[in-house]
């Protein structure tokens, strides 16, 4: 079905996967047994520096200022609009604002480290933040995520729903990554990469990168009119 | 560089990009500052759904039978939407209405029923399974749960705690005995 695009539950490299893979293979349902596509109505309000991380402590946080954007299309290329995306990141040193992240790290008192917003007609999303810092982790000797931004993608249904990882170009962690090397297919990873991109770099202000996600299937939201 | 440009301003992807779904990845350990989804910081504990209020307590475990405290469910009940992170012994607690019968397919219909979908570190993919609560009038004749396995459907099934009249707890096993039956599609 996805020749290697997506990851499978089990694999040992990532050593969680080991007793949290359901074992047993999925019951495929018809269509019209299906609860994915159960419309979810509607999102809660967006505040005004949700998709700006740089804006939402009383200073700016430290690190190198970003500029995250791109579009949210189904797998036919139609704009998925109005879909909520959520992201989540380490600091510019590698540490979360979480409890249980115990990297010997600072905490940046200006950063929180999560935004979300809500995609455009034309399925685009951006957001303002700081690029996250590697940080360790303890699956196996020496360990080191490569820096990513965590997406969270919620269209109409559960049919477009998508959790997952953007990554920025040319890091070197990226061949020691279990969790990305997951996606046994080399181009399927490559799009998890996102790419910078000068011409949404702002003069004296920020770097640019732009990122595209297609979610699966068809979106629910009736659209006039392809693209 | 125009390519670049119109892959985000434009209205088509530039052709190097195929029209094929991100992959996913984990949610990871540190999800909860980050799905907040409500104004107030919280996540979403009780759903907007009509009926006979229950409180639904789902109880996370591994292989190991080990709770799973770094879970997220996801409900679906009619439109009505949740969305909490387990605890450090792998439970998260919704409010929520009992459920209502299905219309369709067929005559019969389906078994009142939750869509739950379970994220956790250590879930490269997200899963989706369905809750069934115990003696209720048409899970003997549910198309769905006549698609599992007959020795498997208990695990879809939420049963009464005794020890809390309205409250109902949803074993869900991600592997090993008792693993509970995940759906695709």
């Amino acid at each position: 079905m996805n020749k290697g695009t997506q990851p499978p539950l089990l694999y040992p490299p990532y050593a969680s996967t080991v007793r949290r893979a359901p074992l047993e293979p999925a019951i495929q349902l018809p269509e019209s047994l299906s609860n994915l596509d159960q419309p979810v109505y509607g999102w809660w309000p967006i505040g005004e520096t949700d998709n700006d991380l740089t804006r939402q402590q009383p200073d700016e946080p430290q690190g190198q200022r970003i500029i995250v954007t791109g579009r949210v299309v189904d797998e036919d290329g139609r704009p998925v609009r109005e879909a909520l995306v959520e992201v989540w990141q380490a600091n510019a040193a590698g540490r979360y604002r979480h409890q249980k992240d115990s990297h010997p790290a600072p905490l940046d008192p200006n950063f929180t480290g999560a935004g979300r917003t809500i995609t455009d007609p034309d399925g685009r999303y951006e957001f303002t933040t700081i690029k996250p810092g590697a940080y360790p982790w303890r699956n196996h000797d020496n360990a080191w995520r490569p820096a990513h931004i965590h997406f969270s993608i919620f269209g109409t249904s559960f049919r477009t729903r998508l959790v997952t990882q953007m990554y920025f170009p040319d890091d070197p962690l990226f061949p020691y990554d279990p969790i990305m090397h997951a996606i046994a297919d080399a181009r399927a990873r490559a799009r998890l990469i996102s790419r910078f991109d000068l011409s949404l770099t702002r003069p004296d202000w920020a770097l640019g990168f732009s990122w595209n996600i297609v979610v699966c299937g068809a979106d629910a939201t009736p659209f006039e009119g392809r693209v | 560089m125009r390519r670049g440009r119109d892959a985000v301003r434009g209205t088509s992807l530039s052709a190097d990009e195929s029209l094929v779904a991100t992959s996913s990845q984990t949610v990871g350990p540190f999800f909860h500052f980050g799905l907040t989804t409500a104004a107030n910081g919280r996540m979403i504990d009780r759903l907007r759904a009509r009926g006979e209020p229950v409180t639904l307590a789902i109880r996370v475990t591994d292989g190991a039978g080990e709770p799973v405290p770094d879970a997220m469910i996801e409900l679906l009940q009619a439109g009505a939407f949740g969305r909490l992170p387990t605890d450090e012994n792998g439970v998260c607690e919704f409010a929520t209405a009992r459920p209502g019968r299905v219309a369709g397919p067929g005559p019969s219909g389906q078994a009142p029923h939750i869509f739950a979908c379970v994220f956790a570190r250590g879930l490269l993919r997200h899963l989706h399974t369905r809750i069934y609560f115990a003696g209720d009038p048409g899970i003997e004749t549910d198309p769905v749960l006549a698609r599992v396995p007959e020795g498997r459907r208990g695990t879809l099934i939420a049963t009464p705690d005794p020890g809390r009249s309205g409250r109902w707890i949803f074993d869900l096993r991600l592997q090993g005995s008792g693993e509970t039956v995940f759906f695709d599609g």
